[in-house]
C-alpha cells in the first residue's frame, strides 16, 4: 500500500467537494475490492473519503411497488433483511452468495455497483430487475449505468445514495462460481416483471453484466425452462480464461438461465 | 493403555496456544532494532541481467543496504545445492547446475529472487525495490518439460545440453521385455502429474541476527529440519561454522516439505544481518509463496502394464519425464527417483518392473518434495493402470488387486524395496464393507434419475515412510544419513523434558511424543515437554518429513528412555536398599521383586541429584540421557481408499460424494490425531485430483500466482470423510509404528481419478478434473457419438 490521506465525510455535500478538490481521491465504503488492489499496490488513490459516517444511506425500505435500498446497506444486511426477504428474495439470496462473511460485512450494495467488476453479483440484479440507481446529481436506469470494465457513467464527484429496485412477480438467480476465486463463472438473474421478463448475465461477459434478449423474448411467451430449448448466445464476446472457455461460458449461461427460470417458478 | 498413554485419543496439548493466539512463530518474533527485507523478483522467466541500477533506491528513506548477486559472490557464498547425488545410466553424475544464492547474470524464473533492499520499515524497503532498475534483455523460455527435452529448445544452463539433469533408471529392462512378449494384454495410459503449490498456511519467514562481538549468528527460521538447515548453511554455503551458527525453528505453520529446503532467502537474510549489523527481517507475503516455496509432482509419463489370461500382473514398464523447474532444489533428485520408482510394485507381486527416469530443467520454480514426494505419482501410475487393467478385463477392480496382493512376508519387490509386514486384503474388505461398495449400484441408479452422472473408484496404495535407514540411502546416493536422536532430561522433581531432533509443524509432537513418555515413565503428561527446533538446545536431529518423527524420532526416544530406566534401577537399588538386578520397574514404580518395598518414579529421579546419599564413583549423579536411532528398513503403511463422485453432466461439476480410507499404519499412538493427519492428506489429494494445479504460460509466466487463479480446496469441497485403520505392526521399529502423515494425499488422487472416469466412461481425463476439463471430456464424447 502507499501512501494516502484518509478523510471522514460527515455528509454528502462535504464527500462531493472532497472528490472536487483531490483529482486522484476515491470513495471507500466497504473497501472489500479497493483495498486489496490497493495493498496490491495496484490501486493508489492520493486520498480516500470515507462514506461510512454519513448518516441515512443504509437503509432499507419495502414500498408497495418497490424496495429501496440506501448505498451503503451491506450485503449481509440485505441478505438477512425482511424487508428484501418478503419484497425480492432472489435478491436477499444474491446477497448471501457474494464473497465471504467477512467481504459481506464490510462490502456494500453501492461500492458493488459503482465499481461494475464482471463478475460481481448485483449488476446482473440490477439489470434484470430494472432498478434506477439514484445519485447526488440524478436517476440512473440501470441499462444506461454499466459502461464496460469496471466503468460505469458515474461522474468523478457523484455519489451513489440509493438504489430502487421495482418488485417483480418472480425472480431468480443462479450463480456458478469460479472454483478458485468464488466469483460468477457465470450468474444469471432472471425476473418475471409485470410488463416484461428480463434475463441478466454476470461473470459470462468480456466487457460486464448485459442482457440476453432472445431469452427474454422466449420467455416473455412461456416463463419456462422449457422456453430456452434449443437457444444459446454465441461465445464470440464472451470472456475465456483457465477456469472456463468462451464456448462454456455461452454453455453455462443456458444451463443457469433454464435453473433461474425453474427456481423462480418454485 | 493408560489414559495418556500410547493408544489413546489424548486432546493436543499445543492446540490451545495455537487457537488462542499464544503461538510464537517466526513473524511473531520482534527483536530490538530490527530491519526490514524486501525481495526484488523477476519478472521474466528467462532473461540476461545486462544492468541493475540501484543508485537512487540506495538513497531512499529508511534504506540501509541494497544487495546483489555480485555482493554475495563478493562474500564467497553459495551456490545453493542439491544434496542426492543421482548418476544417469551412462555412469555420469547429475548436471548440478550452479545456483547462486542471487543471480549474477542470468534469471531462469519468474520471482527468481534477484536484489534484496533492507530498510527500516517494510514499505521503505518495497519502495526502494520499486525504484530498483534491473535491465534484462530476454531469452526464449521453455515451461513444458517434454518440450524442454527437443532439439532446438532454450537451453537454460550451460551444463545441461536438451536441458537433461540426468536419465536414470530403475530395475529389469530385459525381464520386463519378456514379460511383456508373454502378456494376454497390455493396459497403456499416459499420465500427466500436476504441479502443485504447497500452500502452508504460514508463508516462509526468517529473522537473523548477528553478533559481531563472537562472529556468531542466529537465525529464526520457519523450517522443519533446523539441524539440516545450518548444516547446508554452514558446510555448503559458508555463512558460517556449525557452532557459530544457531538455527531455531519456532511453532511453524505447516510444511508439506516445502520447509524442509535451503532457500536463498535465507542467506540472504543472514548477509544481510552481518552487514547492515542490525536484525533482519523477511517475512514471505502469500504472493511470494507462490513463487519462493519449491513446487511438487509435475510428471509426464508413459506406463505399460503387462497382464496374463488371469488377470495376474506380468511386468510393468514405466518412462518419466520429470520436471525439476531452473535450479536443483536441496532433495529435488531424490524424489522423482527413489521416493518413486521404488514403490512401482505398489501392493503386488510383480515380477518384473523398469522405470527410466528423465530429469529436466525449464524456466519454472524449482520442483521438490510435496506431501508424499515420488509416492503420490508413483500410486497414481500403479493405480490408475490396476483399475483401467479391470475395466478392459471385465474384472471387479477389488477383485483385480485381490488376485495380485503380496500375502508373505517379508517380500522383495524387483525395485529394491523389502515389505517387512502388510495384509492388502484386510484393508481392502474392511474398506469396501466401509464404503458399502456393493451397494454402488443402487446408488448409481439414484444419481441417474437426478440426471446425474456416479462412478465409484478404488485406490489400494503403499509407501515407504519412517524415512530413512542410512545404509540404504547413503548407498542410494544420499549425502546425510536419516537416523534421528532424543535426550531425555529427568528432573529433581520427576518432571521430564524431552529433547527431539524430530519437528513438529502441525504433526502434533508436543501430544504424541509425551504419551510415549507418559506411558512408558508412569508421569502426568502434563509434566511432560517436549522440545524440539533449537540447535542450541537439541544437540542434533534429522528434522521432520517422509513420515518419520513417530516411527525414527519415536524410536529414539524409546532407546533414550531404555537408558533413563536403567540408570534410574540403578539409584532406586541405592534407595531401596536392594540388588540391581531386583529393581521392577511398573506403572511408573520401582519395587524390589518379591517385597512391598517400593519407590515412585518421582522419589528416584530426586535421589538421582542427591549424590551426597551415595558414592559418585560407583553412581554417576543426574538422570539424563541420550540416543541416536538408525531404522533398520524403511516403513510400508499401506491401505485401500474409495472414492466415490457424482458428476453434473449439464456443468461439469464433480461433487465427492463419499471417501472412505482404511490405511494401516502400524502401531496408533493417538488415533485423533492420526485421524486428523488422514483428513488433510486427503484434502490435498482430491485438491490435486479436481482442482490444485499450477499453469505456466508459453513465455513463462505464472497464471496461477494466486488465490484468485489458484483452486485451494475448501472445507465445503469434502464430504464427511469415512476414516477408518487395520494395524499389522512395524516389526523394524520398537513401537511398531509405520507412519501416517502422508497416506491421505497418496492414496486419494488415483481413487478420485478412478471414479471421474468410471462415471465417464473414458479414460482420458486429466488432474485436475475440474468442470472446464469435465464438461470439455463430456463435449468430446458427445461430439464422438454425434460422428458415429
Amino acid at each position: 500500500m502507499y501512501e494516502f490521506t484518509y478523510h471522514r465525510a460527515s455528509g454528502l455535500r462535504q464527500a462531493t467537494n472532497l472528490l472536487g478538490k483531490h483529482e486522484e481521491a476515491k470513495l471507500i465504503a466497504g473497501g472489500q475490492s479497493l483495498l486489496p488492489m490497493m495493498k496490491f499496490r495496484l490501486a493508489s488513490p492520493s486520498d480516500l473519503v470515507d462514506l461510512n459516517k454519513i448518516e441515512g444511506l443504509n437503509g432499507i425500505e419495502l414500498t408497495s411497488r418497490a424496495l429501496v435500498i440506501g448505498a451503503l446497506a451491506r450485503h449481509a444486511e440485505v441478505h438477512v433483511s425482511p424487508e428484501v426477504q418478503q419484497g425480492i428474495p432472489a435478491l436477499a439470496a444474491l446477497a448471501g452468495l457474494i464473497g465471504d462473511p467477512a467481504v459481506r460485512h464490510r462490502g456494500t450494495l453501492g461500492g458493488s455497483l459503482a465499481n461494475n467488476d464482471p463478475t460481481a453479483d448485483y449488476p446482473a440484479a440490477a439489470l434484470a430487475l430494472g432498478a434506477t440507481i439514484v445519485t447526488t446529481k440524478r436517476k440512473i436506469p440501470a441499462d444506461e449505468f454499466f459502461a464496460g470494465l469496471f466503468e460505469t457513467v458515474l461522474e468523478a464527484d457523484e455519489i451513489i445514495t440509493k438504489v430502487s429496485f421495482p418488485l417483480p412477480k418472480k425472480a431468480a438467480y443462479q450463480k456458478f462460481r469460479n472454483p478458485a476465486s468464488r466469483y460468477a463463472i457465470v450468474g444469471v438473474f432472471v425476473a418475471k416483471r409485470p410488463s416484461e421478463v428480463r434475463v441478466a448475465v454476470t461473470g459470462a461477459g468480456a466487457s460486464g453484466a448485459f442482457r440476453v434478449p432472445e431469452f427474454e423474448a422466449a420467455l416473455q411467451k412461456r416463463f419456462s425452462p422449457k422456453a430456452l430449448d434449443g437457444l444459446s448466445v454465441p461465445a464470440e464476446g464472451l470472456a475465456s480464461d483457465i477456469h472456463a472457455s468462451a464456448e462454456y461460458r455461452a454453455h453455462l449461461v443456458g444451463v443457469m438461465a433454464r435453473r433461474a427460470v425453474a427456481a423462480a417458478n418454485g | 493403555m493408560s489414559v495418556t498413554g500410547i493408544g489413546a485419543p489424548v486432546r493436543r496439548k499445543e492446540d490451545f496456544r495455537f487457537i488462542t493466539g499464544a503461538g510464537r512463530y517466526t513473524a511473531d518474533i520482534g527483536l530490538p532494532g530490527q530491519v526490514h527485507l524486501h525481495f526484488l523478483r523477476s519478472t521474466h522467466a528467462h532473461a540476461r541481467i545486462t544492468r541493475i541500477q540501484a543508485g537512487h533506491a540506495s538513497r531512499m528513506p529508511g534504506v540501509l543496504a541494497i544487495l546483489t548477486g555480485a555482493d554475495i559472490a563478493a562474500d564467497k557464498l553459495g551456490p545453493l545445492v542439491c544434496g542426492w547425488m543421482i548418476h544417469s545410466t551412462d555412469g555420469s553424475p547429475m548436471k548440478m547446475a550452479p545456483h547462486p544464492t542471487l543471480p549474477i547474470d542470468t534469471v531462469r524464473y519468474v520471482g527468481e529472487p534477484v536484489v534484496a533492499v533492507i530498510a527500516e520499515r517494510p514499505d521503505q524497503a518495497r519502495d526502494a525495490a520499486e525504484a530498483v532498475v534491473i535491465d534484462y534483455e530476454e531469452l526464449p523460455a521453455v515451461v513444458d518439460p517434454a518440450t524442454a527435452q527437443r532439439d532446438g529448445a532454450p537451453q537454460i544452463h550451460e551444463i545441461a545440453p536438451r536441458n537433461a539433469i540426468f536419465h536414470w533408471q530403475l530395475g529389469d529392462a530385459a525381464a520386463v521385455d519378456a514379460a511383456f512378449k508373454q502378456a494376454a494384454s497390455v493396459t497403456s495410459l499416459d499420465i500427466v502429474n500436476n504441479r502443485l503449490v504447497p500452500n502452508a498456511i504460514e508463508p516462509r519467514a526468517a529473522i537473523a541476527e548477528y553478533d559481531p562481538g563472537t562472529e556468531s549468528y542466529t537465525l529464526w527460521n520457519t523450517s522443519q529440519n533446523p539441524h539440516v538447515a545450518r548444516l547446508v548453511l554452514s558446510a555448503f554455503v559458508g555463512v558460517a561454522p556449525e557452532h557459530r551458527l544457531r538455527v531455531v525453528a519456532p511453532d511453524v505453520g505447516g510444511g508439506f516439505g516445502s520447509k524442509i529446503f535451503i532457500y536463498a532467502e535465507e542467506v540472504v537474510t543472514l548477509v544481510a544481518a552481518r552487514r547492515v549489523h542490525r536484525p533482519v527481517r523477511w517475512i514471505a507475503d502469500r504472493s511470494e509463496a507462490f513463487v519462493a516455496d519449491a513446487h511438487g509432482r509435475d510428471h509426464v509419463t508413459k506406463a505399460e502394464m503387462a497382464l496374463d489370461r488371469d488377470g495376474k500382473i506380468l511386468g510393468l514398464r514405466v518412462k518419466t519425464i520429470a520436471n525439476l523447474g531452473a535450479y536443483m532444489s536441496t532433495f529435488s533428485s531424490s524424489i522423482p527417483t527413489y521416493l518413486y520408482a521404488t514403490l512401482l510394485s505398489g501392493q503386488y507381486a510383480i515380477p518384473a518392473i523398469h522405470c527410466a527416469v528423465d530429469a529436466v530443467y525449464t524456466n519454472t520454480v524449482p520442483v521438490d518434495a510435496y506431501r508424499g514426494a515420488g509416492r503420490p505419482e508413483a500410486t497414481y501410475v500403479v493405480e490408475r493402470l490396476m483399475e483401467v487393467s479391470a475395466r478392459r478385463l471385465g474384472i471387479d477392480p477389488a477383485e483385480l488387486r485381490r488376485r495380485n496382493f503380496i500375502t508373505s512376508f517379508p517380500h522383495q519387490t524387483p525395485v529394491i524395496m523389502s515389505y517387512d509386514c502388510g495384509n492388502y486384503a484386510a484393508s481392502l474388505d474392511k474398506a469396501l464393507a466401509l464404503a458399502d461398495y456393493a451397494g454402488f449400484g443402487a446408488r448409481k441408479r439414484e444419481s441417474e434419475a437426478r440426471g446425474k452422472l456416479r462412478g465409484i473408484g478404488l485406490s489400494a496404495y503403499i509407501e515407504a515412510c519412517g524415512i530413512a535407514p542410512s545404509q540404504a540411502v547413503g548407498s542410494l546416493g544420499a549425502g546425510v544419513g536419516l537416523w534421528e536422536s532424543a535426550e531425555v532430561r529427568v528432573n529433581p522433581t520427576g518432571s521430564v523434558e524431552v529433547l527431539t531432533g524430530s519437528h513438529s509443524h502441525g504433526q502434533g509432537h508436543e501430544t504424541t511424543f509425551a504419551q510415549l513418555v507418559s506411558g512408558r515413565l508412569g508421569i502426568p503428561i502434563e509434566s511432560i515437554s517436549i522440545v524440539h527446533g533449537d540447535t542450541d538446545k537439541v544437540q542434533f536431529g534429522m528434522g521432520t518429513y517422509g513420515s518419520r518423527s513417530g516411527a525414527v524420532g519415536m524410536s529414539a526416544i524409546v532407546k533414550a528412555l531404555d537408558k533413563v530406566e536403567a540408570k534410574a534401577k540403578k539409584v532406586a537399588a541405592h534407595l531401596l536398599e536392594a540388588a540391581e538386578t531386583d529393581i521392577v520397574f511398573e506403572n511408573g514404580k520401582f519395587t524390589v521383586a518379591g517385597t512391598d518395598k517400593s519407590a515412585t518414579f518421582g522419589e528416584v529421579a530426586l535421589n538421582a541429584y542427591l549424590a551426597h546419599k551415595f558414592v559418585g564413583a560407583d553412581l554417576e549423579p543426574g538422570l539424563k540421557e541420550g540416543a541416536f536411532y538408525d531404522p533398520v528398513n524403511f516403513t510400508f503403511p499401506a491401505g485401500c481408499h474409495v472414492c466415490e463422485v457424482e458428476i453434473d453432466p449439464e456443468t461439469g461439476r464433480v461433487t465427492v460424494a463419499r471417501f472412505t480410507a482404511v490405511d494401516d499404519f502400524g502401531v496408533v499412538i493417538n488415533p485423533m490425531i492420526v485421524e486428523g493427519q488422514v483428513h488433510g492428506g486427503i484434502a490435498q489429494g482430491i485438491g490435486q485430483a479436481l482442482m490444485e494445479q499450477v499453469v505456466y504460460d508459453e513465455g513463462g509466466q505464472l497464471v496461477t500466482g494466486s488465490y484468485n487463479d489458484y483452486v485451494m480446496p475448501r472445507a465445503a469441497d469434502f464430504p464427511l470423510l469415512a476414516v477408518d485403520t487395520t494395524v499389522t505392526p512395524c516389526p523394524g521399529n520398537p513401537l511398531g509404528i509405520k507412519g501416517c502423515g502422508e497416506a491421505g494425499a497418496i492414496a486419494a488422487p488415483a481413487a478420485v481419478m478412478n471414479a471421474v472416469t468410471d462415471a465417464l466412461g473414458t479414460e482420458d481425463v486429466p488432474m485436475p478434473a475440474n468442470q472446464l476439463t469435465v464438461w470439455t471430456v463430456l463435449q468430446r464424447a458427445a461430439r464422438q457419438q454425434a460422428a458415429e
